[in-house]
């Protein structure tokens, strides 16, 4: 039943196909329930849990999402701050935010509590969406709109910081979100997202 | 043995090995070049996270970002692949007695992935390629950084090649009886999956070359994100194999650690080859050119069946040592065989450093990572250098050092210079990684972003206040890193210093410790005479299920459980998010 004592250096007889100690066969037991508990969990998630990287994705010209967002941005235009339009969309509207570089186009202003279908996707290169304080994380990918339902459940000044490698001015890509509480009073209670200036108007 | 082969060989005084001198050459080549690899890694390391310890901010931003890509190209492809390479090498020829399937053209393929090398050093250190060593389309390259790649690549493609005919001349020139050790077995498992690797390899850079020189179309990106991590992850996949061939050759070597069961250890090594190409997925779980359902499939491995095998390889490495110490008589209370481990041997304490932070850190946070939900709070932050760092570096990186300190006496016949250094090094260079991966895993956490040259953010339109806490996680970081890159350096004078300048070994006297050879060689692990009837009765159905290796048993069991808490939490945190989906 036992082979003979010899280590992984040693040659072995041919057959080699040994029955395992009992240790070994619960430990792969176990080691095995585990990862069905792994695997089940991400099903599951889809169906209760409420943060899936799901969304609705397809294929774009990079161009044609670029000017689809900026005739958006037209559309609900608030004001500006830094030369960036503030656009503040109606609950339920089809939201677009493009990544370019070096900046994230336009600056959103939501409401807590609504829900939005926002697309994502980029002019040039690859892009990373990182949403601080929350760090919520999504890879903006050139030619193809990924499109998530999100629905804001905190309100404060939020950043898009830029985390995928786009260039020499990388590091200077950085993109806005305003979200307003149910009276839509502009707040910024997040004590670490203050803005200098040019606060939601 | 023919005539010949006495006189292009020689046999090894420790362990009675035929050794062909042609396959040393190779061995010895690919290991200096990976030190060299090495050496500017590490370099570049020091000045990588100097810069990103903020207080400290060292590199001006274009040469962060060009030393980000010679650090990841010079240490995860060049240090590891040459080194992998020698392990080949020394697997197929010395663990199995057997010549070097046709060593000219192994020298051939030496010198095209050492030509592939030095395009790509010249075209990343002038700037021609500052598009890191992912090299996402549409950023563009000079087309000699793909040309060097793919030179690179196809020279290793066929020394894999040559260590497969080499297994068949060892079969057929009957060098061994029975199966291939277990060792060996692990190093094929690694070359099977650097061919598929490497296939990829060349799917995702030949396009990409063409394109670069302007022959072709441009390339889809999302299409080369997933050859391209095709290539990038399953490599990983070869360095756990070779990694694991190691953890059970330096336990063999220096406490006599024993094969629990050949079948359990080598059914483990076939799952890593089953699942290897869907390997990609976990780089794209937030991707947009994937559904949830692929990505569920892939991430997972086919229902975490790779993770699976690392579990298994978890608990048999240890078991195997702790059954090995026990059967040379270690055999007080649970972990006395742990209290009575050769700790000054360099080749033992980098093996349970290994063991333990590859399983308890870097696969904790990798399967964690990889999850598909999970990976939003992870994407391209601080904690995937984290997790990979605890992974490739302190795992693989510091197990090959391990092996060096037995290879420099049984291969390059030195001893081991600077001896007292050796005996810490394996601390110095885990515990400063230890360090380095907690302070990016928690600056992470935070969302301190990966590849990043300025989180002050002094030229950005908008603030972005990071919580002060993450000024310590990053000084935490910055020191861990300095330590780290101390233990290579000074891992690197050793091997030097021992390999051109070392004290010859003629033959290794026994009983007695050596300054400059690691104890397993001068006080060799053996085993009783009656070890089979010993291990008999420690294995005897009535001492039940904790019967022969109670200490690891005890040692699975937290890490099983620290697993199910790191998980859950990360599940937890998840949840506080906005509602995406
Ligand atoms: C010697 C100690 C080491 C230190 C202190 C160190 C430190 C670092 C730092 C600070 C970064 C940059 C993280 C960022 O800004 O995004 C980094 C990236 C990286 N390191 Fe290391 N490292 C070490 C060894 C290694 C080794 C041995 C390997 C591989 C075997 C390795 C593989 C990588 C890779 C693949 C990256 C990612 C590069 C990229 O994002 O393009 N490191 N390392
Ligand atoms: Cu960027
Ligand atoms: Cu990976």
């Amino acid at each position: 039943m036992l082979t003979k004592v010899h280590t992984g250096l040693d040659p072995v007889p041919g057959v080699w196909w040994k029955p395992a100690h009992k240790a070994e066969k619960v430990w792969v037991a176990i080691a095995f329930a585990w990862c069905m508990v792994l695997f089940a969990m991400m099903p599951l998630w889809h169906y209760r849990g409420g943060q899936n990287p799901a969304g609705v994705r397809g294929k774009v010209d990079p161009e044609a999402f670029y000017a689809r967002t900026q005739e958006f941005a037209a559309q609900y235009q608030i004001g500006a701050d830094r030369g960036i339009p503030i656009v503040k969309p109606p609950p339920g509207a089809d939201v677009y935010l493009v990544g370019l570089t070096y900046s994230w186009y336009p600056i959103l202003q939501l409401e807590a509590g609504k829900e939005y279908m926002l697309h994502i996707s980029s002019k040039d290169v690859n892009h990373g969406f990182s949403l601080f304080p929350l760090n919520v994380n999504f890879q903006v990918v050139p030619g193809y709109d990924y499109a998530l339902r999100v629905t804001p459940t905190t309100s404060g000044d939020f950043r898009i910081i830029c985390n995928e490698f786009c260039g020499i001015g990388h590091h200077m890509m950085v993109g806005r979100v305003i979200v307003t509480d149910g009276d839509g009073t502009p707040v910024a209670d997040n004590p670490n997202a203050q803005v200098e200036s040019g606060g939601p108007q | 043995m023919s005539a010949s082969a006495i006189a292009t060989s020689r046999v090894c005084p420790a362990t009675g090995r035929r050794i062909f001198r042609q396959a040393e050459g190779l061995i010895r080549a690919n290991a200096v070049v990976a030190v060299v690899s090495l050496l500017i890694g590490a370099i570049a390391a020091l000045l990588l996270v100097l810069t990103r310890w903020q207080a400290v901010h060292l590199l001006p931003a274009t040469w962060y970002y060009r030393l980000l890509g010679v650090h990841g190209m010079n240490m995860l492809i060049f240090f590891i692949i040459y080194f992998e390479m020698a392990v080949l090498w020394f697997a197929a020829t010395v663990l199995l007695n057997a010549r070097p399937a046709a060593p000219r053209f192994g020298w051939f393929n030496f010198g095209t992935m050492l030509v592939g090398t030095l395009m790509v050093e010249w075209a990343q250190w002038s700037g021609n390629a500052d598009v890191l060593f992912t090299s996402y389309p549409p950023l563009k390259a000079h087309p000699v950084f793909y040309l060097g790649v793919i030179l690179f690549a196809v020279g290793a493609l066929l020394v894999t090649a040559q260590f497969f005919a080499t297994l068949v001349i060892a079969k057929r020139e009957r060098t061994y009886e029975g199966s291939v050790p277990l060792v060996v077995y692990g190093a094929i498992t690694a070359a099977i999956i650097a061919v598929i690797t490497l296939v990829h390899g060349a799917l995702v850079y030949i396009p990409t070359f063409l394109w670069s020189i302007g022959l072709t179309g441009p390339v889809d990106p999302q299409v080369y994100r997933m050859l391209w991590w095709a290539l990038g992850h399953s490599s990983q996949q070869i360095n756990v194999a070779a990694m694991v061939a190691i953890w059970y050759m330096l336990g063999g070597l220096t406490v006599g650690a024993v094969v629990l069961n050949e079948k359990v250890s080598r059914t483990a090594f076939v799952l890593y080859i089953l699942f290897i190409s869907m390997a990609s997925a976990h780089h794209l779980l937030v991707d947009p050119g994937f559904s949830p359902a692929w990505k569920i499939v892939n991430t997972s491995y086919f229902m975490y069946m790779a993770v699976l095998a690392s579990m298994v390889h978890g608990f048999t490495v240890p078991a195997g040592i702790e059954l090995g110490m026990r059967l040379r008589g270690f055999t007080s209370g649970l972990f006395g065989w742990l209290r009575r481990a050769p700790w000054g041997d360099p080749g033992f304490s980098s093996l349970v450093l290994s063991v333990i932070v590859f399983g308890f850190v870097g696969g904790i946070t990798g399967v964690t990572l990889g999850t598909e939900q999970i990976n939003i709070i992870a994407h391209n932050t601080m904690r995937i250098p984290g997790h990979f760092h605890s992974t490739v570096v302190s795992g693989t990186a510091l197990a090959f050092m391990g092996a060096t300190y037995y290879l420099l006496p049984l291969i390059f016949r030195r001893k081991v210079a600077f001896w007292p250094l050796a005996r810490i090094q394996p601390y110095l260079f885990s515990g400063g990684l230890l360090l380095l991966v907690m302070g990016m895993t928690f600056a992470g956490s935070f969302g301190v972003p990966r590849r990043h040259w300025d989180i002050s953010f002094s030229q950005a339109p908008f603030d972005v206040p990071f919580n002060p806490a993450v000024d310590l996680f990053l000084a935490v970081m910055g020191i861990g890193g300095i330590l780290a890159v101390t233990g290579a350096l000074i891992f690197i004078a050793i091997a030097v210093k021992s390999v051109f300048f070392g004290e010859p070994v003629h033959d290794i006297p026994r009983g007695a410790p050596v300054r400059g050879l690691p104890a397993g060689l001068t006080n060799p692990p053996v085993h009783a005479a009656n070890v089979d009837e010993i291990n008999e009765q420690l294995h005897a159905p009535a001492r039940g299920i904790a019967g022969a290796t109670p200490g690891t048993l005890v040692l699975v069991a937290v890490f099983l459980l620290a697993f199910m808490l790191y998980y859950f939490t990360n599940w937890k945190l998840l949840s506080f998010l906005w509602k995406i989906g």
